[in-house]
Order: structure tokens, then C-alpha cells, then sequence
């Protein structure tokens, strides 16, 4: 038989290139599933650097001056903005559902509450993500592809300290100022709404919410801000210091800066939530 | 408090050894290993780089060169072998002594790398107000002596944007040169650049060594440039120095891959 000798010797063929084809699946499959836990081991050693080097000297002042202006000041409005329309919309929805059974004079309370435990900090780490963390990503990239890091090195300066330790401060810093914006402004937003067009009691408005937060429910957002400020810089950093690739790496990089710290923003809120409130672990 | 005071380290350039002024290689690359994974880049390299003269880094993309140049400033540290500085074996150091010896080296990157955000002064400032413990007039002072000297004062207020390439290199030998480094690396200085600007670039490293004292390696493979400007030469070939020597002695090696080179590149003496 004239074919017979082909067809033996393409069998233990097949069967080695489906062997490596597993093979490679398995890797793939294996590194899949390990990069969550090597992205957060990356991310924790470089904020153990950025901690080493923050403490030590040189204090270059001005760094940090301008890495919360650039991070707090410009975000004011951006945040006044977003802060206005959700207290707004807050309250229509609110309004609406309490008139169903009558507890409508309960809307300030509930907004305020809301703003000052969960909506104050995640909207305003968005916020500061989609502004301040996108663009830090998109700077460091730059510097990281144009050998400006390089330069620093080469100019014997540690780039951790000088380009991320600033920045990491900043969002720690900041980010907690920036909440207290977005409350103080939520809660306008909502006033205007329930009283100015929905017809509330501007008195039962602001007693309700005088009553029912206090200083636990806003310090609880404060620390949450804190714990998203760090969360968000050190991820916007991350990428960016270790972008590559050139001006397409850089776009890749603030991709996946944006859409992880949004992610880590939320998954955070969670973890802080349970460890404040002390329940609501798995 | 004396911990509050900025720039507490002040990272001052190792003195040199009384017998490394008389000694006319200042730097002793040996044996330099560097792999990436699988990938072996450079797989021995020896070469010794001579005080005070132009040493060129010659060979083709993909030899290594530019590797060779990130395990000389340690941006990288080489696998194995020894980068002998005035004697002082640089790929050993750690920390603190790492960095004061970085201010032997001064360097100027293939695209200058100068700081985006900053104005040309500040850039060139930079180095200054990290290392050296100067008033504002005496920083300004210096870094326009520097300006001036490599006729850029001009730009001191441009940001580097605003500059064509060739200015930007001067800015970056002046950025490299404010502490007085004692070696001056350039990467591909003159790739990407029009022949007026590559040749006003070729006359920089000259007039910048005959300036200023230094010892220049410049990384290449334009083969042009390296004859107007190569004291000595080193031809990088597959991960190790094929052939060393001057220029005459390396135009008229008998190495295969050197003989390819110089026949693709199309110079001569002449």
C-alpha cells in the first residue's frame, strides 16, 4: 500500500503539534489567570518604593505643590459640575419615589447620606481618574518612551521619588478636599431641586439632613477618599512609568490606567465599606 | 531642623585616583555579558576606552550597541563582567555610590531627551539644582556660561519643543556637561538628521572635547559621521567587538562583517 507510510508518520505528528497547542493554551490560560496578582504585586512594590523614597531627602517642595494643584485645583470644577447634576438628579429621583408612600421630607437625609458615605467619594475618584490619573498616565508614558526617565537616572535622580512619590501624595491629599467639594456641592444640587422645583420645605429639607448625618458618616467618605486617592494615582503611575512601546504603548497604557482604577475604585469601596460598617465579608 | 533642609545628600563625584590622571584608558569594559530571557545581546565584550580622545561604537542595528551604551551608565547592570571606571568597577555599585558615580557620565540620548515641561534653562539648570550647592546668580551664571559656549544662549527661554534638532542636541550636551562630567555618551547622535545639521553635530562632539577636556564615546552606524570624528573604534558584531583600533587600522580590517559595513557605507580616507 502506497500511502501507507505517510499516514504513520503524520500521526505521531499531529499528536506533537496538538501537545504543544495545549501546551500553549494551558500558558496562556495559566498567565491569564496569574496577571490580576502580578499587576497588584507590581503595584504594592512600587508603592513600598515610593514610601521608601518619600521619607527620604531631598523634600523637593515644589514638586508637591504643584502635583496638588495640578490634581486638586484643577479638578474643581470638573467635580462642582458632576457634584451639581447628581445631588439634581438625586433629588428628582427621590422625590418622586418617596411621594409613593409619603416620605418625600425624608430627601434631604437620604441625600445627604448617600453623598457623604458613597456617591461624594466614587464620583469624585472617577472624576479625578478621568482627568488627573488619565493624564499623569499619558505624561509618565511620554517621559518613559522619550528616555526623560533615563535622563533622570543618568542624572542621578531617582525617578521614583521625583516623578511618583509627588503624585502619589497628591491624590492622598487631595482627593478627601475634593469629596468635601463634591458633598457640599451634591447637596446644593439637591436643595435647588427638592426646593427650588419639586416644591419641598427648604426647613424639613435641611433638618432631616441635619438629623440623620453626622461626622462618623462623613469621615467614613473621607477615608474612603484617601484609600481611592493612592488607589488611582499609584495605578495612573504604574502604567505610566512602565509604559512601552512608543506613542501607541503610551494610548494602551491610559486605557488600562483608566479602566483599572475604575475598577479598583469600586472593588475598594466594597472592602472599605465591609471593614468600616464591620460585615459584609464573603 | 537639619533633616528638613532640601538636597541633604549631596551626591559629590568620587575624586580621582592620583594614578588614574597618567593612565590613558579611563574605561575598562571586560568580559560584559547581558541576556534577555533566551536572548544573549552582548556575549563578552572587552574594550578599553581612551582618555580624553573620541571613541566611537560602530556596527549594525541589532548588534547591541545601545545595550552596551545602558550597561555603561548602569541603567541596566550587566549579567556578568566588570565595568572598570578609574579603576572603580561601576556594574559592582549599589545605591548612593551608584549615584555619585553617575556624575562621572554625562549623557546625551539619540532624540536629547530633554525635559518637555521645562524651559531650555531649566533644563540645563536641572543637574544643578539637584547636585550642586549654588545661589540662584551662580546657577544662572553657569548654565548661560554653558549656553553661550555652545551658542544656544539664544533659546535659554524656549521650551525644547520650539527647537530644531540640532539645537536640541546642543541643550543636551550642555544639560550633560553643567557638573563637568569627565565622560560624555552620546546614543546615535546624528540618526534622523538632515547632512548640514548631522555634520554641525559631528563638529559639537569635537569642539565640546577640545572644550571642555572630556572623554567622548559616541554610540553609531553612520559611518560618515565616524570618519570625520573617531580617535578610536570599536566595530560591535553580534553581541562581541569584532575589531578595535583607529580608523585606518579598522578601514583596513580583514573581518568579514567590518569589510561588509564599511564596502555598505560607501566611505573611504579619500
Amino acid at each position: 500500500m502506497p500511502d501507507a507510510a505517510p499516514t504513520a508518520s503524520a500521526t505521531p505528528e499531529k499528536a506533537s503539534q496538538l501537545r504543544a497547542a495545549v501546551r500553549n493554551a494551558a500558558e496562556w490560560l495559566a498567565k491569564w489567570l496569574l496577571s490580576p496578582f502580578v499587576e497588584i504585586g507590581v503595584l504594592f512594590r512600587l508603592l513600598w518604593e515610593a514610601v521608601f523614597w518619600g521619607i527620604r531627602p531631598p523634600y523637593r517642595g515644589r514638586l508637591f505643590i504643584d502635583a496638588m494643584e495640578f490634581v486638586g485645583v484643577g479638578s474643581i470644577f470638573i467635580i462642582s459640575l458632576t457634584a451639581l447634576f447628581v445631588g439634581g438628579v438625586l433629588a428628582l429621583q427621590l422625590v418622586d419615589g418617596f411621594r409613593d408612600f409619603g416620605a418625600e421630607n425624608q430627601t434631604g437625609a437620604v441625600i445627604g447620606l448617600a453623598l457623604a458615605r458613597e456617591v461624594g467619594p466614587v464620583f469624585a475618584a472617577l472624576m479625578v481618574t478621568s482627568r488627573a490619573g488619565s493624564a499623569m498616565t499619558t505624561e509618565l508614558g511620554s517621559m518613559r518612551v522619550t528616555n526623560q526617565i533615563d535622563a533622570l537616572i543618568t542624572m542621578a535622580v531617582n525617578p521614583v521619588q521625583y516623578l511618583i512619590v509627588p503624585r502619589l501624595v497628591a491624590g492622598f491629599v487631595m482627593l478627601p478636599v475634593l469629596t468635601m467639594l463634591f458633598n457640599v456641592v451634591g447637596v446644593f444640587g439637591a436643595f435647588c431641586v427638592a426646593v427650588g422645583l419639586l416644591g419641598l420645605d427648604p426647613g424639613v429639607f435641611m433638618d432631616r439632613l441635619r438629623w440623620i448625618v453626622d461626622w462618623d458618616d462623613v469621615s467614613q467618605g473621607l477615608i474612603k477618599a484617601m484609600v481611592f486617592g493612592v488607589a488611582l494615582t499609584l495605578i495612573a503611575c504604574r502604567q505610566g512609568f512602565y509604559a512601552s512601546g512608543g506613542a501607541a504603548g503610551v494610548g494602551r497604557a491610559t486605557n488600562r490606567a483608566v479602566v483599572q482604577s475604575a475598577i479598583a475604585i469600586l472593588m475598594l469601596d466594597y472592602l472599605v465599606t465591609s471593614i468600616v460598617l464591620g460585615q459584609g465579608f464573603f | 531642623m537639619k533633616v528638613f533642609r532640601r538636597n541633604v545628600i549631596r551626591l559629590t563625584r568620587p575624586p580621582l585616583p592620583p594614578e588614574a590622571k597618567n593612565d590613558p584608558i579611563h574605561v575598562r569594559i571586560r568580559d560584559v555579558h547581558k541576556s534577555y530571557g533566551q536572548q544573549h545581546v552582548l556575549e563578552g565584550v572587552s574594550l578599553d576606552i581612551y582618555r580624553g580622545q573620541t571613541n566611537l561604537v560602530i556596527g549594525p542595528s541589532g548588534s547591541g550597541k545601545t545595550v552596551l551604551m545602558r550597561q555603561l551608565i548602569r541603567l541596566e547592570r550587566p549579567d556578568s563582567g566588570q565595568l572598570l571606571v578609574n579603576g572603580v568597577d561601576f556594574a559592582k555599585l549599589e545605591g548612593l555610590e551608584l549615584a555619585a558615580m553617575r556624575r562621572t557620565f554625562g549623557m546625551v540620548f539619540q532624540m536629547s531627551a530633554l525635559f518637555d515641561s521645562m524651559t531650555v534653562f531649566d533644563n540645563v539648570a536641572f543637574p544643578l539644582r539637584e547636585h550642586a550647592n549654588l545661589s540662584r546668580k551662580e546657577v544662572r551664571e553657569r548654565v548661560m556660561a554653558r549656553l553661550s559656549a555652545l551658542g544656544v544662549a539664544g533659546a535659554a527661554h524656549k521650551l525644547p519643543a520650539q527647537l530644531s534638532g540640532g539645537m536640541q542636541k546642543r541643550v543636551a550636551v550642555a544639560r550633560a556637561m553643567v557638573l563637568e562630567s569627565e565622560i560624555l555618551i552620546y546614543d546615535e547622535p546624528t540618526t534622523g538628521l538632515d547632512p548640514i545639521t548631522t555634520e554641525r553635530v559631528d563638529d559639537l562632539i569635537t569642539e565640546t572635547e577640545e572644550m571642555f577636556g572630556v572623554t567622548s564615546i559616541v554610540i553609531s552606524h553612520d559611518m560618515a559621521s565616524v570618519v570625520r570624528i573617531a580617535d578610536h573604534l570599536s566595530f560591535l558584531y553580534q553581541g562581541q567587538i569584532a575589531a578595535t583600533g583607529t580608523l585606518q587600522e579598522l578601514l583596513n580590517s580583514e573581518h568579514p562583517a567590518m569589510e561588509e559595513f564599511v564596502r555598505a557605507s560607501r566611505v573611504s580616507l579619500d
